[in-house]
């Protein structure tokens, strides 16, 4: 680590109130009245939500697509702090940043959807967990990584209200945060994915496998890089900053170590089971398998050469292309490839669709006001 | 970096201890569940429904349950599936002219869709809160709305599409049959059961009802055979009745004491098999029908339950936390190695910072 020497990080500086954070707020402002129709009339008042698809778009994209989105401050500090790269620890904190958004927002999202949100404590009490319940696992690491991060992240806070001993203090356990930063995620990252075992024979075949969990933490990681990929080039094109090829470019190679793994897994494992028959079947669920299937592929197309590993643009697209695949693993086992039985559709209701995007819109909002007002972003040499 | 190696080789040794504690693990294998000894169910035979959905009305009185219109008049209950509000109903299978009942080509028959009670139930399986519970010795699925979350994680488990959230409202329950359980203390058993005229919905011991679908089973269609009413009295029960104080029978089995409703009928032309034998480990409701299983709506399962999958994984990776505190000793060693002591994550390298 001593190695390497980073540019501090800094605040970014500049107004608050734009038009980016205007639309934010207006967003914001009409999620909180849907959901306070919501909380007085019920689910069934705002969302398409059935008793075929008990799950829809709050489960599945707030909280498993959007936590697998917000893997990149894990796999970042496991790249820094386990393998021992600091190279790339100026990634670390806007990383850390967007992590922390999107877990406490999947967090706070899981609320709204919980048809009895005021039992909630029984989540916790000794008397009322289940241990056989792949659910108590992912709530229970989840609400812990929560807690870990905001303390990873304290220090961005600390520092900037002058709190210089009590950061000092942290930081002498703050390896052991960290390792509990990594192996949580790890933990309920891969229970994502093995919430469809106990579905049984309701999942289609191309997403029914006991290699759930493997498959669902390998994306994760691959997601995580993805995001950082994709929020660096946001950042830097946002803010007018320079894009941090340097570092961008041997990451994504990390990335696609990662993902090569993942394909090897997902297709071994739809040939051993012999799966890969429906996938040439005239379905919708194949099409999807296929659309998943290509978005897993493309990156070695657009990145797979090391020159075109330096061109921000095509970095960018496999990042985006990654998110989607992802995206569409989860959405596909949860929602595309779940049939409980003649009768049942759903598709997201606007109020719905509307409270997923006022969700982004605060991660949008808070991810401005913090990296303007925190030091998050490497200060930027031309500054100083 | 000298040390590096000694670090690759600490992690590689972990992960190694890692690789043997999962291979050595199959211990955790959790096989999938029986019934218990005294499970309770009911067993429904379709050639004896004639579909009068009288089990359906006394359903949602035993239970407190409102009506659930379809039509415009709002007149009659009339639910179209089961729902939050309905945990009984008698669906119709019809074919090409419906002439004949019980007959899979232009014919028709009917199916009771309520709870199965599970052997090994993926609904009990998934709640975190143990608001579903499987009662040990009659094996009733039971919920509890007082621990519920409203998750809804039971209704996606479930292969039989049973538990049903009532979305209607902002407290919304999880609606499903418990068998009548609430009363049982009153002698009553389920409500269902009690009121079928033609005692398709036979109310007992899963045992008792199993031995008897296969009776059913072994007679030759067409002939004539003694259909039991209600509850299907346990074998052993006739040697205590009759005795002088006239409770014995009552205390023998905790039910009320009832006059032997059992009558002559004609056998079904039965498809040889009984639904909820075997599948997913068994069911405590077993079903009979003339025609496919998969045709009047019931999935066709394995012998194995999604919830012995899912528990295996699941002990096999957390078996005593003994895998996450590996991880988590060889990440705490990796990374106490390379974080600096005075180096907050999110990383501030202020001591070090240029110019």
């Amino acid at each position: 680590m001593a190695n390497h020497i980073h540019a501090a990080p800094a605040p970014v500086g500049g107004r608050l109130f734009n038009a980016t954070t205007f639309v934010a707020g207006v967003l914001i402002a009409i999620m909180a009245t849907i959901l306070l129709v919501r909380f007085i009339f019920g689910l069934g008042a705002v969302t398409n939500l059935n008793n075929g698809y008990p799950w829809g778009m709050w489960v599945v994209v707030d909280v498993v697509i959007g936590s697998a989105f917000a893997c990149g401050g894990f796999s970042v500090a496991m790249l820094v702090y386990i393998f021992n790269r600091g190279e790339y620890h100026p990634l670390v904190r806007p990383a850390l940043l967007a992590s922390l958004f999107g877990y406490t927002l999947a967090g706070v999202g899981v609320i709204f959807d919980l048809g009895r949100w005021w039992n909630v404590w029984n989540m916790f009490w000794p008397g009322s967990v289940n241990l056989n319940s792949v659910m108590f696992e992912v709530a229970i690491c989840i609400t812990a990584y929560i807690i870990v991060m905001w303390i990873e992240f304290s220090p961005t806070f600390l520092e900037q209200m002058g709190r210089n001993d009590t950061k000092r203090k942290l930081s002498r356990v703050m390896f052991f945060v960290i390792a509990l930063g990594v192996v949580l995620p790890m933990m309920h990252q891969s229970s994502l994915g093995t919430l469809l075992v106990v579905m049984g024979v309701q999942i289609h075949p191309l997403w029914k496998t006991p290699l759930e969990p493997l498959l669902y933490l390998l994306t994760a990681i691959t997601m995580g890089y993805a995001v950082v990929l994709f929020e660096s080039c946001v950042a830097s094109s946002a803010y007018r900053r320079k894009i941090e090829t340097h570092l961008l470019t041997p990451l994504s190679k990390i990335m696609l170590g990662f993902l090569a793994a993942y394909v090897v897994a997902r297709l071994g494992d739809l040939v051993v089971r012999g799966a890969l028959g429906s996938a040439f079947a005239a379905s919708l669920e194949a099409f999807m398998f296929w659309l998943e299937t290509a978005c897993f592929l493309a990156p070695f197309i657009l990145i797979g050469r090391e020159a075109d590993r330096r061109n921000p643009a095509r970095l960018f697209l496999a990042g985006i292309v990654l998110m989607l695949g992802g995206a569409l693993l989860r959405i596909n086992g949860f929602l595309i490839g779940y049939e409980t039985g003649d009768g049942f559709h759903y598709f997201p209701s606007f109020p719905e669709l509307m409270v997923t995007v006022g969700m982004f819109a605060i991660e949008v909002l808070g991810y401005i006001i913090i990296t303007r007002r925190f030091p998050v972003l490497p200060r930027e040499a031309a500054h100083s | 970096m000298a040390n590096r190696r000694d670090f690759l080789r600490g992690v590689l040794a972990g992960g190694a201890a890692l690789t043997a504690g999962v291979a050595t693990e199959p211990a955790c294998a959790r096989e999938t569940r029986a019934r218990p000894d005294e499970a309770l169910g009911l067993l429904y035979d379709a050639t004896l429904c004639i579909g009068c959905k009288a089990c359906v009305a006394a359903c949602k009185e035993a239970n407190g349950n409102p009506p659930v219109f379809s039509t415009q008049d709002h007149l009659w209950d009339t639910p179209l599936d089961t729902d939050g509000h309905t945990f009984n109903l008698i669906k119709m299978y019809r074919n090409g002219t419906m002439e004949a009942k019980d007959a899979e080509e232009n014919g028709y028959s009917f199916m009771k869709v309520s709870c199965m009670h599970c052997a090994d139930p993926s609904c009990v399986s998934a709640c975190p809160v143990s608001a579903m519970t499987k009662d040990p010795v009659t094996g009733v699925v039971g919920y509890n709305p007082d621990n519920c979350i409203g998750c809804r994680y039971c209704v996606a488990a479930c292969p039989f599409g049973i538990p049903k959230y009532q979305y209607d409202s902002p407290t919304g329950r999880i609606g499903k049959c418990e068998l009548c359980r609430h009363r049982h203390k009153d002698g009553h058993y389920s409500a269902c059961a009690e009121v079928c005229p033609t005692g398709a919905t036979l109310f007992g011991r899963t045992e008792d009802l199993l031995a008897e679908a296969k009776r059913r089973l072994a007679l030759k269609p067409g002939a004539t055979t003694v259909y039991p009413r209600g509850r299907l009295r346990h074998a052993q029960e006739k040697v205590l009745q009759g005795q002088p104080d006239g409770k014995g029978a009552m205390r023998r089995h905790g039910w009320r004491d009832e006059p032997d409703q059992s009558y002559e009928g004609t056998v079904g032309n039965y498809v040889q098999h009984v639904y909820g034998e075997k599948e997913y480990g068994g069911t405590q409701v077993l079903k009979l029908s003339a025609v496919n299983f998969q045709k009047v709506g019931m999935p066709d399962l394995p012998p194995e339950s999604a919830a012995a999958l899912s528990e295996t994984i699941q002990h096999t990776l957390y078996s005593n936390l003994l895998m996450p505190f590996a991880v988590l000793g060889v990440m705490t060693f990796a990374a106490k190695r390379n974080v600096k002591a005075d180096e907050g994550e999110g990383g501030n390298d202020s001591e070090r910072k240029e110019g």
